[in-house]
């Protein structure tokens, strides 16, 4: 039992060692000047002063990418909960055949690789001659979030009680305040992580960003990271940057993970 | 005199779900203030109905009017009525005391009085120090409390109740029903309630309204619904009972059980055959024989608790059952007799299964979705007949093989020596069954009658 | 009536538009010449060129091993994770789907940027490496879930038949996680085949994927051989998808007896 458990430990913790090594990497070298990955010139804290004030070459494009991430994955991700929620509650609904469609409909982007929902939304906004730029981008990231969000709140719907939304209007609720009043506050838990998860993931989208944003000059931090790659040398205040995402998220992640088991007992 | 003004009246409901009819052509009044229940098995449309009354459903045809005034085009929020769910559907977000204040807060009734109004209700179910707690950490009884508290404190003209002890356990239904009861007395509100429970609606009901397949049995209070049910159905859906064959011999003089009695019924006409109910209680038991109307022998004996339950097999081979506060071990030879006033004797619905079938060639008829042999002497192909066939005559088997329909077994009624089934075929026609064979509700049966078991008969044209 | 499946339409017309229009746009324009006049010469032209099909064949090697190595590895870790007494920690699990959160292509860049540090020459093992890298979170994850909410009693069932720790493992803890292999698989292999910039950067461009091709085309304006590429990764996409639709089904009902 103790060895199986000592041999288990290990292979836990040599695999985390192995996932976090660029992480880590990307870290160190945020502390150095050097322009390329891997080259120690000496301690420097000038790649963040360089981030914070903005004074490094391409910084509005850099500042944009950043900007222009943020904003999509909350705009995307908020119009999902709203459309996916709506969708879930109607879904529950539904007969059974028609449900079946549905949730048939909503797999599809799930099962879709990035390229296909990328291609496929480039040929639907080319073919609809709709010039892309930030409206195609969003409505392309509300496209593969959604089913997430729809997949999160169906579990809670189906916990809930099937007659709570008639008892609000049995207590005199219009339809509309019934669902703002009772569905939304009961099925809150299923939205907030299918919005989390929505946003996570349009955060990290390079693949359907990359199709759909068309020629305008619309960068996102992926496809901005990208096209440096491709000429050749990153932009070295991207190690900064990274190293604080990362730290943010650490943090947030293990305040969560920690207060949890604590809330749970009470 | 305001006790017999009808609150809500209901004029020929109907409803179905694809093929099947929930509701069919329901036609009911409820008074105002009483305490009315809606009785039936599952599936007998119940619910549905106190649904299309609460605005949950709309009925396919029909009218639902409160105070005489039309309610079905009213949307549910806006009907002076309130619900109690079954399993409470409290609102897991909220406190008690916001549960409670709900219906208050959306009407805009002011702060100080929707606080006044909580804190009566509450004391009313005695849940008076819980309004800060959370619904979820409340106990099945105590979230009962407070969902009719949601439901009382909106001052509806109508209390509507789904089922609502169906998930207590029996002793806190038992205490609930009292509280109920009390309750319905004190707020002086119309109640209707919707249970699968007998017993509990005999306890808390002015009126009860037995229900089955969509059609209303029998409306009446619970005595008359009791001691005289109207077909075999409410009989045995009500409380315990003997359910026999009989024959109406004359006026007030019926035979059962391979005897003839005296009894307090007339009208049926002579040598009619009728359906006899005895109440267990109802049965006389004694240890000698002689001067009793019939003897038996004791099967078995269970004491259950205030009274003992026997079966005793009787001497012309039927079974009954029989309370009596007496033991009479298994084996005892027993007198019996029951009195005229306790024989309730009901019309046969029906006395053979009829159809209406068609001649399809020789020696074939159609009837019940499918197509039979039968001897078809003197008549034509094509010819439109009616066809019948004794309910005992009927082979149910186990299995499809050698069966010319199928069907399941919806109602099952003991009559002292066999078995009555219905069973409904697949295209949703009955056929009632005579049967000494155990079945078990919901069974899936092959249907077989022989072909010299098959009647047919010239169609009698009615209008002549 | 305000019936609540109505609400459900609105997400109807945006499936239809956003998700079954662009996909059968996907299949018009494979059958298309520039000039919009029906044409079968943009799948011919695929299964005639060496060079796509050798690629092609290569994504699907590459796809194929990298989903095995992950299972290899991450079946293990996510054993490891669910059992309560070899780990009690909900942090570890976390620590896994972690990095998940770090913008994907600037850890493959660092990726890459180990290997040359270490001398490693980039090629298909820094590929299979860097992608098993990438991929091993989502692999590791829904067969953690499945193990995770699995009934103990299962195994302690097997146990108290006299089953051996192997056979528990074998006859009933590994068919009953099962769904959850099917998911991670579907997790990593369809990305896999697709991916361009991951694989673009771990081999310095010196490895095409079939992703690498439809993306080219695509960018080249030559939308109508990208289509016609894009409705060959749907066909395989599509087989995958009912292989592991029929099996999962069956493991569903193998779960509940």
């Amino acid at each position: 039992m103790k060895a199986s458990r000592i041999l288990s430990r290990i292979y836990i913790w040599v695999l985390l060692i192995v996932l976090y090594a660029p992480i880590v990497f990307i870290a160190v070298f945020s502390f150095t000047e050097a322009k390329s990955l891997g080259n120690w010139t000496g301690f420097s804290l000038d790649l963040y002063k360089n981030l914070f004030t903005g004074s490094m070459q391409n910084s509005s494009g850099l500042l944009s990418a950043v900007k222009n991430t943020l904003l999509i994955a909350l705009i995307a991700s908020t119009v999902a909960t709203f459309l996916g929620t709506l969708a879930a509650v109607g879904v529950s609904r539904l007969k059974p055949r028609n449900r079946q469609v549905m949730s048939f409909l909503n797999n599809i982007p799930m099962i879709n690789p990035d390229i296909i929902t990328g291609v496929s939304l480039f040929l639907l906004f080319v073919f609809l001659h709709i010039l892309q730029g930030y409206t195609t981008v969003v409505l392309a990231h509300i496209t593969f979030c959604t089913p997430y969000v729809v997949l999160n709140v169906m579990p809670k719907l189906s916990q809930l009680n099937p007659n709570i939304y008639e008892a609000a209007l049995d207590l005199g609720a219009t339809p509309m305040q019934a669902l703002r009043k009772v569905l939304v506050p009961a099925l809150r838990p299923g939205m907030i992580s299918g919005f989390i998860l929505s946003f996570t993931m349009s955060l990290d989208d390079f693949a359907v960003t990359f199709f759909t944003r068309g020629t305008i000059g619309l960068d996102t931090l992926s496809t901005y990271i990208y096209a440096d790659a491709r000429k050749g040398g990153l932009t070295p205040e991207l190690k900064p940057l990274m190293t604080i995402i990362f730290l943010v998220i650490l943090v947030v992640l293990l305040i969560i993970n920690t207060r949890k088991p604590k809330t749970t007992q009470q | 005199m305001a006790k017999d003004q009808r609150i809500i009246n209901i004029e020929h409901l109907s409803k179905s779900y694809g093929d099947k009819k929930v509701l069919d052509d329901i036609n009911l009044y409820v008074r105002e203030g009483e305490f009315l229940t809606l009785l039936g098995p599952s599936g007998c449309g119940k619910t549905t109905l106190l649904r299309i009354i609460a605005g949950f459903m709309r009925p396919d045809e029909g009218n639902v009017q409160l105070e005489g005034r039309d309610l079905l085009d009213t949307p549910p929020h806006l009907r002076p009525l309130n619900t109690v769910f079954q399993r409470y559907a409290l609102f897991p977000h909220l406190d008690v005391y916001d549960n409670i204040a709900f219906g208050l807060k959306l009407k805009k009734v002011p702060e100080d009085e929707i606080d006044k109004r909580v804190r009566k209700v509450l004391k009313l179910v005695a849940m008076s120090d819980y309004e800060d707690r959370d619904v979820e950490t409340l106990s099945g009884g105590q979230q009962q409390r407070i969902a009719i508290a949601r439901a009382i404190v909106n001052q509806p003209k109508v209390l509507l109740l789904d089922e609502p002890l169906a998930a207590l356990d029996l002793k806190m239904r038992k205490d609930m029903q009292i509280e109920l009861k009390e309750m319905h007395q004190k707020l002086g509100i119309t109640f209707i309630y919707v249970t699968h429970d007998q017993e509990e609606a005999l306890t808390l009901s002015d009126t009860i309204v037995v229900m089955n397949e969509g059609k209303i049995q029998q409306v009446g209070t619970p005595t008359d619904i009791y001691n005289e049910p109207v077909n075999s159905f409410v009989a045995d859906f009500i409380g315990e009972s003997n359910i026999l064959n009989g024959t109406m011999l004359e006026d007030k003089r019926v035979s059962f059980i391979g005897h003839d009695f005296d009894c307090v019924d007339k009208g049926f006409g002579e040598n009619v055959p009728v359906d006899v109910v005895i109440r267990p209680e109802d049965i006389y038991i004694k240890k000698n024989t002689e001067g009793e109307q019939f003897t038996g022998v004791v099967r078995t004996c269970t004491f259950k608790g205030v009274h003992y339950e026997m079966f005793v097999d009787t001497d012309s081979g039927n079974e009954l059952m029989i309370q009596d506060y007496n033991a009479f071990e298994p084996g005892t030879t027993v007198g019996m007799h029951i009195h005229p006033g306790d024989i309730q004797v009901m019309k046969k619905e029906r006395v053979a299964n009829t159809y209406s079938g068609t001649v399809t060639g020789e020696g074939k008829v159609e009837f019940l979705g499918a197509e039979w042999e039968c001897r078809t002497d003197g008549f034509e192909e094509g010819e439109e007949v009616e066809v019948s066939v004794a309910f005992g005559k009927v082979d149910l088997l186990d299995h499809e093989d050698d069966a010319v329909t199928v069907g399941n077994v919806v109602f099952i009624l003991y009559k002292g020596d066999h078995y009555h089934l219905t069973v409904k075929t697949e295209d949703g026609e009955k056929i009632w069954v005579d049967t000494t064979d155990v079945w078990d509700k919901n069974d899936f049966v092959g249907i077989r009658i022989l072909p010299k078991d098959i009647r047919l008969s010239k169609v009698q044209k009615k209008d002549e | 009536m305000n019936k609540r499946s109505t609400w459900a339409l609105p997400y109807f017309i945006f499936l239809v538009l956003f998700v079954v229009l662009p996909l059968v746009l996907v299949v018009i324009y494979s059958f298309q010449d520039n000039s919009g006049h029906f044409t079968l010469a943009n799948i011919g032209k695929f299964f005639s060129d060496k060079d796509s099909l050798a690629t092609f064949a290569l994504s699907i090697e590459v796809a194929l091993e990298n989903t095995a190595l992950c299972i290899l590895i991450g079946y293990p870790a996510a054993y490891i994770l669910a059992d309560k007494n070899l780990n009690r920690s909900a942090v570890t699990v976390v620590l896994f789907i972690l990095p998940m959160w770090v913008n994907a292509l600037m850890r493959t860049l660092a990726t890459a940027e180990l290997f040359t540090m270490a001398g490693v020459a980039l090629g298909k093992g820094t590929l299979l490496f860097g992608m098993c890298y990438d991929y091993l979170p989502f692999m590791i994850y829904p067969i953690y879930n499945q193990l995770n909410k699995m009934d103990k009693s299962y195994a302690e069932a097997a146990q108290d038949l006299g089953a051996t720790p192997g056979e528990v493992f074998r006859k009933v803890t590994l068919p009953l996680s099962m769904p959850g292999v099917w998911s991670g698989v579907m997790m990593v292999f369809m990305p896999t085949v697709s991916t361009f910039a991951i694989s673009e950067f771990l081999t310095n461009n010196k490895i095409k994927l079939f992703g690498t091709i439809i993306q080219e085309n695509i960018n080249n304006s030559m939308w109508n051989y990208g289509a016609a590429l894009s409705l060959i990764m749907l066909v395989i996409i599509g087989i995958t998808t009912f292989l592991q639709g029929s099996d999962s089904q069956e493991d569903a009902v193998g779960g509940t007896v």
